[in-house]
């Protein structure tokens, strides 16, 4: 079955990841990076550590590069925040970093909690001195993910690619509710 | 062998002694304190000593230790940046690496800053929660005789290890390394993966 554009990005997306060397795959869960997740667990080559928090994911990827390897670190938006001192690290020693983020609080979001910072992302990233790039459709989604690592591993920097909520959609809350007992 | 100060071990006695014959050991070291007695062991290429990224030691180490599976990684760092980072107990503990050793100087003081008491000073057990995130070896180390256990532990490629060193809060006089990350980052990469690091 061929597949349409918005399932096939998180396919070539962790093709492209294993064909540049990308061994060390650092995640905080999100929706959006499901299908990747599954596929980096599977792939031998690749080991996925499981974090408690996004900053985790940028020190453990500074030792990783000390140490000679490629990683990435997958994230929601809302974990953006979690890693602005940490991002020092990438800054002050230019350590390499792919970050791949969803975005919550950006197109049709439902929940209130998910805007703040949703809608501070790329300033707050920005203002750390972080390259940020976007990718709003699932067809742009590959591409991008290649310039941005480029970006990242050859000019020794962290770079983040904001997939849009356009790409996997919001989260649709009603479908999964039921009413509350009265 | 370390001296003790009354009940306490000193620090810079106790970072010597552990890093004493380390052949090709990598070490971190978190920042502050722990920076100054790693460097006052002897400023090596294969140490990449945190000026900052507080909280975030241990977890430089994991990823350097997977990168790294045949060589010791060794993380040395103090109970306040340990305690700004405890959730990478519990990360390190699902990796299990066996090359992995962090090493924490309790002084139960925040020494950079004014001695202001950690929470170590209260009865936080960093190596009991070590323990029950699950890392392998976890150790509390108040004697020569422990730390001398400890550093058995350390090169035996056995771990995860993890050790809470209760130290005297002793203040000493700083011992820099170099302060630009960008040199600290190629030097070690130089001495580990050799010239072709730089065209990575």
């Amino acid at each position: 079955m061929k597949k349409s554009a918005e399932s096939a990005w998180p396919d070539e997306v962790h093709a492209l990841l294993k064909s540049a060397g990308v061994r060390q795959v650092a995640i905080v869960p999100d929706a959006g990076h499901a299908r990747l997740i599954k596929l980096c667990e599977k792939d031998k080559s690749m080991r996925v550590v499981r974090l408690t928090t996004e900053e985790e994911g940028v020190a453990l990827l500074a030792g990783a590069w000390l140490g000679g390897e490629k990683g990435v670190l997958l994230m929601q938006s809302s974990g953006v925040g979690n890693c602005v001192n940490m991002l020092t690290l990438s800054i002050a020693c230019q350590f390499p970093l792919l970050m791949l983020v969803t975005m919550r609080g950006d197109h049709g979001e439902f929940n209130p909690a998910q805007i703040p910072m949703g809608n501070a992302t790329q300033a707050v990233f920005e203002a750390m001195g972080v390259i940020v790039k976007r990718a709003d459709s699932a067809d742009e989604v590959t591409e991008m993910v290649s310039s941005t690592m480029r970006l990242a591993f050859n000019t020794y920097r962290p770079v983040a690619l904001l997939i849009g909520q356009r790409v996997s959609g919001a989260k649709d809350f009603r479908k999964l509710t039921r009413s509350v007992p009265q | 062998m370390s001296k003790q100060i009354g009940k306490r071990l000193r620090r810079r006695e106790v970072v010597k002694e552990l890093l004493q014959n380390r052949g090709d050991s990598l070490v971190v070291s978190g920042l502050g304190a722990p920076t100054w007695d790693t460097t006052n062991a002897g400023d090596h290429e294969l140490n990449f000593p945190l000026w900052g990224a507080m909280g975030g030691a241990a977890m430089v180490g994991l990823g350097l230790a997977l990168a790294q599976p045949k060589k010791n990684v060794l993380v040395i760092t103090g109970d306040g940046e340990m305690l700004m980072g405890l959730g990478a107990l519990a990360t390190i503990a699902v990796q299990a690496p066996r090359n992995l050793s962090i090493v924490v100087l309790d002084n139960e003081r925040y020494g950079e800053t004014g001695q202001q008491e950690t929470h170590t000073g209260h009865g936080v057990d960093l190596a009991g929660m070590a323990k029950a995130a699950g890392i392998a070896h976890t150790l509390m180390v108040r004697t020569p005789a422990e730390l001398s256990r400890l550093k058995k532990r350390m090169y035996a490629g056995e771990g995860a290890v993890f050790a809470q060193v209760k130290i005297d809060s002793e203040k000493l006089p700083l011992v820099l390394p170099p302060r630009d990350g960008s040199l600290l980052k190629n030097r070690f990469r130089a001495a580990l993966l050799g010239p072709d690091a730089a065209h990575q």
